[in-house]
């Protein structure tokens, strides 16, 4: 008997009598201002949410964040003056030396400051942890209050690659102190639009 | 009941190699230095204070213990049938599923897999399975070089070590010592111990470490029977740099990571964290369902000893751990003995009712390291009842016969003093006599008490023979 | 209402004052109180160490001596937690459960069955209040501080009716001491530890007094206090409530 079998049948011999699973929507979240959360709790986590009205006040903050020369890519055509990543055809390693990307979110979640990325609109999945800092642009209206309204949302979307992102990258494994910076972005900026 | 299963990989843990010390005897070393253990006391207190916080912003917390509970309790009745789903989602989805019996088999897969692909360096992420399986100790003896990539693992790595806390690997070392640690083996400056310049210059070694592994192998939080996907949390984001550079991915499961639908992903997404740490989240909860284009994913679903605690009706539920840690931190004896004194891959309260089911004899002193307080059973995002398994797994060892025969003996004393009404009576006055009189030709099997307590000065008469005097009669 | 008084065996041995205590006050408060002269203990020494197939004989004598009354009340949560969970007679399986249900610990039994709103004692100390952990979390005699859901404490609630007594904040609320039964000598390093580490809280916010519903974990820090050459005292709940801690 090969090992899956043997384990499979272990499992069913020793699992105890079916037992229903609970009902989960009462969790879903209540109404209030869950931009004005969001906002709060990504702030507290290390990463920073900038009201914009239009992408020219993005472009106007890559201009005043970056030097000249550093690497800037990004998903969006409105986005004038840097590297478009979408067709993107090298090797995952060859974007080390991304300086900062500019993505977007699919939604937003108030309770955690998390953003939904979706690994499959990139042409890299690596793109959002490689970089040194990472921009993304959320609708204002794609917050949702906690995490069952997110997968609500999600739904039974169909995807390679998912994440949810909640701030810098980060340790605290030396003595607990806080570093921000540990793999992935050393920076968070949340965008976020009407 | 069902026989202990023993550990196949006979290797020992590095620390347990010294004489086989059972958890009192290693704590016991650990208190030769009070300030340390303050100061680890204190670092881990802080953040049951900091989960504190954050459960206490979620009025609903008490009923989101309960849901996971709930779910858990499905997936463990049900867990034939979500692994067969899960497996044919998976297979959909072009993971590559592999099944591992036990410890040996898991690790024979890796090696095979990596050998298939002629990659001789792999960059892990953390995987408390791999450390249950010793995988690094087999890949290493197989010429296989392993880098751990969380920052915890990585340090404790390299004082090698096995981690002393299932989220906070290197909770036990002190800054300096990982300054040393640093200058030692990656040539950082003599003397600095600063975090935040340790941790840029971890990044810069283990970048360069993500660049160049072709295979990478992470641990897996949570499995969707529903959708094929599985997902893992991090903060640092190494499981990320690692699976979306290398060219082969490799995931390792225990049997009882299943969930069952991705909107179950909702309720533990909100535990975990904030039981681990008091954070809302992990920064990254990355959700894997497909490889890349020209990448290999597979999933080893491993057994080790799981199916064996499915059928142990009082133990089962241990099961539905999602390895937040916050037991640990809680444990006002964890706090003060350290990881290591538990000698097993997961320590604390919850690896005191994990390991007895690996090996009785080995582990019978962990689920005696305990004072049954229950803050770990409150904690717990799952509500595993976990003191109470403790309490039950004492029981199962003595009748296993892995009680010492001195506290056989003792206790069959008690038991017969404590039954008998007439010679309690006479042992109790003749104890109290002896304590009186004669302080230090006290029983000796009880001088412990001693090395740091007194006893309370011994009445003139007890409570029961003072009842008889004054009381009986006049009723 | 006929109460059966049941004292642990280390409080009739080392304590008496605090069982005195404990039937004075349910006297005062017009029970009519029994203390069966031949019981002893109620196992958990034994069961909490694995040997739980041992206690047969403590249960049996337990519920010779105690069935015929309407509650038994003892000054222990943690013997109370024990006979609750653990009371069991396989020859009367329904006496053994009908009894375990009437066992209560002397301040719930306070609160719960005789719904004491007001108490004549004076105290006028600073008093350090110890959770005991099997009264706390075991029995609900209070509530803990990892879950969230509103406050409350049926000592707390008893010792507010004392005149005079200030009770003291801690850093920890309700962090076990580390005697543990068996553990106290079994694992001395951790239990020792944990006992300083919860007296040191006491000391450190001026406590005069130590009191708590389990003489257990009381005699574990005493004997830290005396070992210190500290001039501060333990003393059970009942002690207080009563009125009269101190007996010469």
């Amino acid at each position: 008997m090969s090992s899956r079998d043997k384990i499979l049948a272990a499992v069913a011999l020793n699992q105890p009598g079916k037992v229903d699973l609970p009902d989960i929507n009462f969790l879903k979240g209540t109404t209030g201002n869950h931009i004005e959360k969001f906002i709060e709790v990504l702030t507290s986590i290390g990463g920073k949410a900038i009201a914009v009205k239009s992408f020219d006040d993005i472009v106007a903050f890559v201009k005043q964040t970056t030097n000249p020369g550093d690497r800037v890519v990004s998903t969006f055509h409105e986005m004038s003056d840097v590297e478009l990543i979408n067709k993107y055809h090298g090797l995952p390693h060859d974007l080390q030396d991304i300086e900062l990307a500019v993505i977007g979110a699919g939604l937003g979640v108030a309770e955690n400051g998390a953003v939904w990325i979706k690994g499959d609109l990139l042409s890299q999945r690596v793109i959002p942890f490689i970089c040194q800092h990472l921009a993304v642009i959320l609708k204002k209206d794609e917050i949702v209050a906690n995490m069952h309204d997110a997968y609500e949302k999600i739904g039974n979307e169909d995807y390679g690659f998912s994440t949810f992102i909640a701030g810098p990258s980060k340790t605290a494994d030396i003595e607990q102190s806080l570093v921000l910076g540990a793999h992935g972005a050393r920076t968070m900026t949340v965008f976020l639009i009407e | 009941m069902a026989q202990g299963i023993k550990d196949h990989d006979d290797k020992t843990h590095p620390l347990q190699g010294a004489g086989g010390l059972d958890h009192a005897a290693l704590s016991d070393i650990f208190n030769q230095d009070e300030n340390r253990v303050d100061w680890h006391d204190e670092t881990l207190w802080w953040i049951r204070q900091k989960r504190d916080k954050a459960v206490n912003q979620l009025p609903e917390w008490e009923s989101l213990r309960e849901t996971a509970s709930q779910i858990k309790n499905n997936v463990l009745s049900d867990l034939s049938n979500y692994l067969l789903q899960f497996e044919a989602n998976a297979t959909k989805n072009g993971i590559t599923i592999h099944w591992a019996a036990d410890a040996k088999e898991h690790n024979e897969i890796v090696l095979s897999l990596l050998l298939s692909k002629q990659v001789m360096q792999m960059v892990k992420s953390k995987s408390m399975l791999t450390e249950e399986c010793h995988l690094n100790e087999f890949l290493a003896e197989n010429g296989i070089d392993v880098i751990d990539s969380d920052l915890g693992e990585r340090i404790v790595q390299l004082a090698k070590e096995p981690p002393s806390h299932i989220v906070l690997p290197c909770i036990h070392k002190k800054k300096e010592e990982i300054g040393e640690l640093f200058h030692q083996y990656l040539g950082t400056p003599a003397g600095n111990a600063d975090p935040q310049f340790l941790t840029e210059t971890a990044r810069q070694h283990l970048r360069e470490t993500f660049l160049t592994r072709k295979a990478t192998l992470t641990g897996v939080n949570f499995a969707v029977a529903a959708t094929g996907e599985f997902v893992v949390c991090t903060n640092e984001g190494n499981a990320d740099m690692g699976a979306h550079l290398a060219d082969i991915h490799i995931a390792s499961m225990g049997i009882e990571k299943i969930i069952p639908e991705r909107k179950h992903l909702g309720v533990f997404l909100r535990l975990l964290t904030r039981s681990a740490t008091g954070q809302p989240i992990t920064t990254y909860s990355s959700h894997f369902s497909k490889p890349r284009a020209g990448q290999e994913m597979h999933i080893i679903i491993v057994d080790n000893g799981r199916t064996v605690q499915l059928g142990r009706e009082d133990f089962r539920n241990s099961l539905k751990c999602i390895r937040c840690g916050a037991c640990m931190n809680t444990c006002p004896v964890y706090r003060r003995s350290g990881g290591h004194s538990y000698h097993n891959a997961i320590s604390g309260p919850i690896g005191s009712i994990l390991a007895p089911n690996l090996d009785m004899e080995k582990y019978a002193d962990l689920p005696f390291a305990s004072t049954l307080c229950g803050s770990c059973s409150n904690v717990c995002p799952v509500k595993i009842d976990i003191h109470q398994q403790l309490y039950k797994w004492r029981q199962v060892i003595v009748k296993n016969g892995y009680a010492t025969t001195a506290k056989k003996a003792s206790m069959h004393l008690m038991s017969f003093t404590l039954s008998t009404p007439s010679v309690y009576h006479v042992g109790g006055k003749a104890g109290r006599w002896v304590l009186k009189h004669a302080p230090f030709a006290v029983n000796n099997k009880f001088n412990p008490w001693y090395k740091h307590r007194d006893m309370p000065e011994p009445p003139k008469e007890s409570f029961g023979e003072w009842y008889a005097k004054n009381k009986n009669g006049k009723q | 209402m006929r109460v059966g008084l049941f004292i642990p065996c280390y409080v009739d041995q080392f304590y008496p004052d605090a069982a005195k205590a404990t039937l004075q006050l349910l006297e005062k408060l017009g029970v009519d109180v029994v203390y069966p002269p031949k019981q002893t203990c109620c196992g958990q020494p034994m069961a909490n160490s694995g040997f739980e197939h041992l206690t047969t004989g403590c249960n049996e004598l337990f519920i010779k001596n105690f069935a015929e009354f309407d509650y038994v009340v003892a000054p222990s949560g943690s013997c109370v937690l024990h006979m609750r969970e653990h009371l069991h007679d396989d020859k009367n399986p329904e006496v053994a459960a009908q009894l375990s249900n009437k066992v209560y610990e002397l301040t719930s039994f306070l609160t719960d069955v005789l719904k004491v709103t007001s108490l004549p004692a004076r105290f006028p100390h600073k008093v350090g209040f110890h959770q005991s952990c099997h009264g706390q979390r075991g029995l609900h005699l209070s509530q803990m501080s990892e879950l969230v859901a509103p406050g409350f404490s049926k000592p707390g609630s008893l010792l507010n009716m004392v005149e005079g007594i200030e009770i003291i904040p801690l850093n920890r609320i309700d962090e076990c001491c580390g005697f543990g039964g068996t553990f106290c000598v079994v694992e001395e390093a951790v239990s020792a530890k944990m006992g300083k580490d919860r007296v040191e809280d006491h000391l450190e916010h001026g406590a005069e007094f130590i009191t708590g519903v389990d003489m257990s974990c009381l005699m574990h820090m005493e004997g830290i206090l005396h070992r210190q050459g500290s001039k501060v005292k333990v003393l059970h709940i009942a002690q207080i409530l009563n009125g009269s801690p101190l007996t010469p």
